[in-house]
């Protein structure tokens, strides 16, 4: 890969992109075969690596909303590179079409008889329901992939001069984001907390959001580092890494008040239909989980990115980043597995290969996206207030 | 007993005070500082000032007030007057934990805000450069460096010319008691 100054464009980013796309497709038929031996396996593999991806590119969809509904300046350099994250979304409901028909295996409250023999189910009915999932899906589907593309498509048409864009994008922003909030929540209410349909917590959307701009600021981390050492790093600086690592800093802090609150009030509340979540991830070997997640996700982050040259020296922020991108796989896996296995503490080969297949072909997406257009939102007035910032 | 307390020099605009301040800094002098309206990015790094310690004493005391309010809790409730609550534990670190955090933040918040003033030797009510009556411009449009007499390399002759040399103007010695 290589900047080029001129053009603001990413050169070569098909050799990454076409690695990336062979080991996905590896990934995936090694999963067909595997959804063919055990498909119960398979399913909640896939949807803990769908839900990982999915609330990744969430996270970049939402640091191009809140930039442009603050216009926050020192993020600027780093837009179109969220912007292409986000890009990912529309490829992640081509990926969520599978999952309808592993309903069966994944949601009990999709099977007719068991919400016969269940009044609690029946009352859910109305929500939880085949029809009604599937049809609410894709419209968050379809909502997401509207905010990205009209965003997406204001923002080239700014880069081709286009002065009044940046007006245009602010209040598609303004209004993208309680739309955002609200489907977010939903898409976690129903492919992660209705995994046990009698359980219930409202602020587990928030849980769900916080982890995924936590893995999306991460990658965008990544990222940051990736074009410094490509030849940008006369535009992306070490200060935007700073600010990114404050990020980091702040969300990792978030994620653990988020999941703290939710643990201490049904610690409280004492009440048996809503401790079972935690009691689940406490026994038969998920009570190691439990505390490794607490542990990596949130403690030893929080420690390391309190000093400043954490944030600043490339090999300490790309080392958390990578470390956050991990915990946050396990943060679902943690989710959605203990449902299922809640006898025995279980990893399948599966887990791996739906990770390779889906996260290739996403890496792949995403870096045939970054070549695609200008990789700096080169048109942006406040470009070089951002190319400039300091932090103080 | 009036006696000269240090030397001020006005300067035209941030720029120069930038530059001044790094000729200072490079000249030797340590006990200078510059004045200026507003915050000037950059500043710290022209006069090569060390990063504040602020950090650490928040980090310190947030520590201590964690410690603290866990301890202290786990003291009442566990060894001194242990009572059964809602059936629970008598050392419940889950119910403990509302307090803990509240006291974490509250002596971080204190740490920054009294570190601050305490680091910055506020709040005081006089400084020699009061005596300077062109010094209140630093509030409106002027900005200043001074050179306090304590500084090794002092000496009102030279420093003056120095100050001079490096494009300041108004050079004045600030005498007052």
């Amino acid at each position: 890969m290589k900047f080029d100054n001129k053009t603001y464009m990413l050169l070569e980013t098909d050799s990454f992109a076409r690695k990336a796309l062979i080991a996905g497709t590896a990934g995936v038929l090694l999963s067909v075969i595997g959804a063919f031996m055990d498909h119960s396996t398979f399913y909640q593999a896939y949807l803990t690596a769908f839900t990982f991806f999915t609330t990744i590119s969430l996270g970049g969809l939402f640091f191009v909303l809140v930039h442009h509904v603050t216009g926050a300046h020192w993020g600027i350099v780093m837009r179109r590179v969220a912007e292409n994250l986000a890009c990912t979304l529309p490829l992640m409901g081509f990926f969520m079409i599978p999952l309808f028909f592993g309903m069966h295996d994944l949601f009990h409250w999709s099977h007719a008889d068991v919400v016969a023999q269940d009044p609690i189910l029946q009352g859910k009915a109305g929500y939880l329901n085949v029809t009604f999932f599937v049809i609410r899906n894709v419209v968050y589907f379809v909502i997401w992939g509207w905010l990205v593309h009209s965003l997406r498509k204001l923002s080239i048409a700014q880069d081709n001069g286009d002065t009044e864009a940046l007006g245009k994008m602010r209040r598609i922003a303004a209004g993208g984001t309680p739309l955002y909030a609200i489907t977010v929540t939903m898409f976690a209410f129903d492919w992660l907390m209705s995994l046990d349909p009698h359980w219930y917590s409202t602020i587990f959307g928030v849980y769900v959001f916080s982890g995924g701009f936590l893995g999306g600021l991460a990658l965008l981390s990544i990222l940051s580092i990736v074009l410094r050492n490509n030849g940008a790093g006369d535009i992306v600086t070490a200060e935007h890494t700073h600010d990114l690592g404050k990020f980091l800093f702040a969300f990792t802090a978030w994620w653990g008040y988020i999941g703290g609150a939710q643990y201490f009030l049904i610690w409280y509340g004492n009440i048996p239909e809503e401790t079972i979540y935690f009691l689940r991830r406490w026994e038969y070997g998920w009570q190691e989980v439990s505390l490794f997640l607490i542990a990596l996700h949130f403690i030893i982050p929080f420690i390391v990115l309190a000093f400043r040259a954490a944030k600043r020296v490339p090999v300490i922020i790309v080392s958390i980043s990578a470390l956050f991108l991990f915990m946050h796989y396990v943060d679902h896996f943690w989710m959605i597995n203990p449902t299922f296995n809640d006898h025995h503490f279980q990893v399948s080969w599966m887990h791996l290969t739906t990770l390779l297949g889906i996260g290739g072909i996403y890496l792949g997406f995403l870096f045939k996206k970054m070549g695609g257009a200008s990789i700096i939102a080169m048109n942006d007035p406040k470009l070089q207030k951002s190319i400039d910032h300091t932090v103080a | 007993m009036n006696q000269t307390l240090g030397i001020l020099a006005r300067f035209a605009n941030p720029a120069e005070l930038i530059e001044a301040a790094k000729k200072v800094r490079d000249a030797g002098y340590e006990k200078f500082d510059c004045h200026s309206p507003f915050p000037i990015h950059g500043m710290d790094d022209a006069m090569g000032l060390k990063r504040s310690p602020l950090g650490y004493i928040v980090g310190g005391l947030t520590v201590t007030g964690a410690t603290f309010g866990m301890a202290f809790q786990y003291w009442i409730a566990a060894v001194e007057y242990p009572l059964v609550i809602a059936g629970k534990p008598f050392f419940s670190w889950q119910a403990f934990f509302i307090v803990t955090f509240a006291l974490f933040v509250l002596f971080g918040a204190f740490g920054a805000l009294f570190g601050m003033l305490g680091l910055n030797r506020l709040p005081r009510l006089h400084h020699p450069l009061f005596y300077s009556d062109q010094f209140a411009r630093v509030t409106d449009d002027a900005f200043f460096v001074s050179i306090e007499r304590d500084d090794a390399k002092f000496d009102e002759s030279k420093t003056q010319e120095f100050l001079a040399s490096i494009g300041g103007a108004d050079i004045e010695l600030v005498v007052g008691e």
